[in-house]
């Protein structure tokens, strides 16, 4: 689906604008950190993205084509806010496999589940669970679906430092396996782990999209200096 | 007072021997019933899904309208289907005045905007919540409407049996389009009605008697369901 091409990208809310005419291009496979403050759009870009969201102008080609059904398939985003059906735990994994027709018997599912390591709550329900562990879920279930792009938006927000490192390395496991993954995340030292690429989002414009050992030592924005510190962002 | 003593102790061996003409007032109550909830889930379903799944224009139009319907009075009701059904009227032809399926008509009419109102609202808030997920998969809208349905079931249970309970209850209606015949057209609300203003307390205190165990068992399932549905959705 790569390489992927954003061109003077806008969109509007009903507040005002949120995307600011933004431009990028992301060309290798690998993982692409999206950082900026709260506010700053990368959850919206992310939709975008993804075609949940119309853009105003501008566009996004994925390998030269504008998003449709065919080619959002291949993708999966991971909400920030993770969207579980009121199934158990195991239902909800073999919903999203049935709508892909893709067949799989309970050792499978199991297997998946413990990969994010649920399968001892596999038949619970899964309204139940804990905010990490909903976020687990979410996430087996967009593994299940072997997506060429993974859209993870703060995948890792409320996870203990174990899941933390598990989410770390179900990244490289999909990196290693081609899968492009945009990763949004505010961990500066998680960033740094997992990072090939870095774009820093800040009101809605693209400040900096950089490697990722550039934007760590030498970032180039004042704002992303103050970010990157800890200190206030104006 | 012994007057009334002895309406009660007699109507409560009328329920307790099961007296055939009581059981026969009770069987076309819930048969009646229970057949124009039916209906009105054939339709309300559906429409209330349709309406908590989609945009379309006029949309709000017909939510409003549906709200508004569903606080139609009985009465109204009632005579609006008799004046439909009535010699006179369009579908008097067809012979149906002061007969059962008149009162499953009146039901029906009386429910069926209460059941789409109350499932456009469960769907509609599910429908919101599962949104972005369904549209990220790429499901079908058939798919969508199932897995709502599904999902939603307990609420839609207790939405039948609010239903139900409506209609069991009531008056109004039945009693001008089914004119409370003996033997044939006669339910528990309409001959609670008449054997009182008769004077016969015993059979309405019977009837009175079986309508609130059917109410509270009705209530009581609803409560169950709620939970359920509860539990299902959050912990
Ligand atoms: N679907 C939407 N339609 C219109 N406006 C939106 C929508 N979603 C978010 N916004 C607005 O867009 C702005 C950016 O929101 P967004 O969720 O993208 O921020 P974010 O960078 O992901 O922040 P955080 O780090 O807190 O997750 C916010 O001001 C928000 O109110
Ligand atoms: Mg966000």
């Amino acid at each position: 689906m790569l390489p992927l091409i954003v061109e003077n990208l806008r969109f509007t809310g009903q507040h005002g604008p949120i995307i600011k005419g933004v431009n990028f291009s992301l060309n290798d496979a690998g993982v692409t950190v999206v950082m900026g403050p709260n506010g700053a759009g990368k959850s919206v870009l992310l939709r975008l993205l993804h075609g949940l969201l119309k853009v105003n102008s501008g566009q996004i080609l994925w390998n030269g084509t504008g998003l449709n059904e065919a080619l959002r398939k291949r993708q999966s985003l991971l909400f920030q806010r993770p969207v579980l059906l009121r199934r158990s735990v195991l239902a909800n994994l073999r919903f999203v496999l049935k709508q892909r027709h893709i067949s799989a018997d309970d050792e499978t599912c199991l297997n998946l589940l413990s990969r994010v390591q649920l399968d001892h709550v596999a038949y619970r329900s899964a309204r139940h669970l804990s905010g990490g562990e909903q976020q687990r879920l979410a996430l087996a279930r967009s593994l299940a679906l072997k997506p060429e792009v993974l859209l993870m938006d703060e995948p890792a927000a409320s996870l203990d430092p174990v899941s933390t490192k598990m989410i770390e390395t179900i990244v490289r496991d999909q990196r290693a396996n081609n899968t492009k993954v945009i990763f949004v995340t505010h961990d500066v030292s998680q960033a740094h782990r997992v990072a090939d690429d870095v774009l820093f989002l800040h009101h809605g414009e693209v400040l900096e999209h950089t490697s990722a050992s550039t934007f760590f030592e030498q970032p180039q924005s004042t704002q992303a200096r103050q970010y990157l510190s800890g200190e206030i962002v104006v | 007072m012994q007057d009334f003593a002895e309406s009660f102790s007699l109507a409560f061996s009328l329920v307790w021997s099961f007296d055939a003409h009581l059981m026969e007032i009770v069987w076309l109550s819930v048969r009646v019933s229970i057949t124009a909830v039916i209906i009105a889930l054939i339709i309300g379903f559906p429409l209330g899904a349709a309406l908590g799944m989609t945009r379309f224009p006029g949309r709000q139009v017909i939510i409003v309208l549906v709200n508004a319907l569903m606080g139609l009075p009985p009465v109204v009701v009632g005579l609006l289907v008799y004046i439909m059904l009535s010699n006179a009227g369009p579908f008097g032809w067809l012979r149906l005045l002061y007969s059962p399926t008149a009162m499953i008509i009146a039901q029906t009419v009386l429910i069926t905007p209460i059941v789409t109102a109350l499932t456009r609202e469960i769907v509609e808030q599910l429908h919101q919540e599962y949104d972005e997920f369904f549209k990220s998969l790429c499901i079908s809208p058939g798919q969508v409407l199932a897995t709502l349905l599904w999902d939603a079931r307990y609420n839609l249970i207790t939405v039948a049996l609010a239903g139900f309970g409506r209609a069991i209850a009531e008056v109004g209606a039945v009693i001008i389009v089914g004119g409370n015949i003996n033997h044939l057209t006669r339910v528990m609300t309409t001959a609670i009605a008449l054997e009182t203003s008769k004077g016969d307390l015993a059979l309405a205190l019977a009837l009175g008697i079986i309508l609130m165990g059917l109410a509270l068992a009705v209530n009581a399932l609803v409560m169950g369901f709620r939970s359920t549905a509860r539990s299902t959705a959050f912990g």
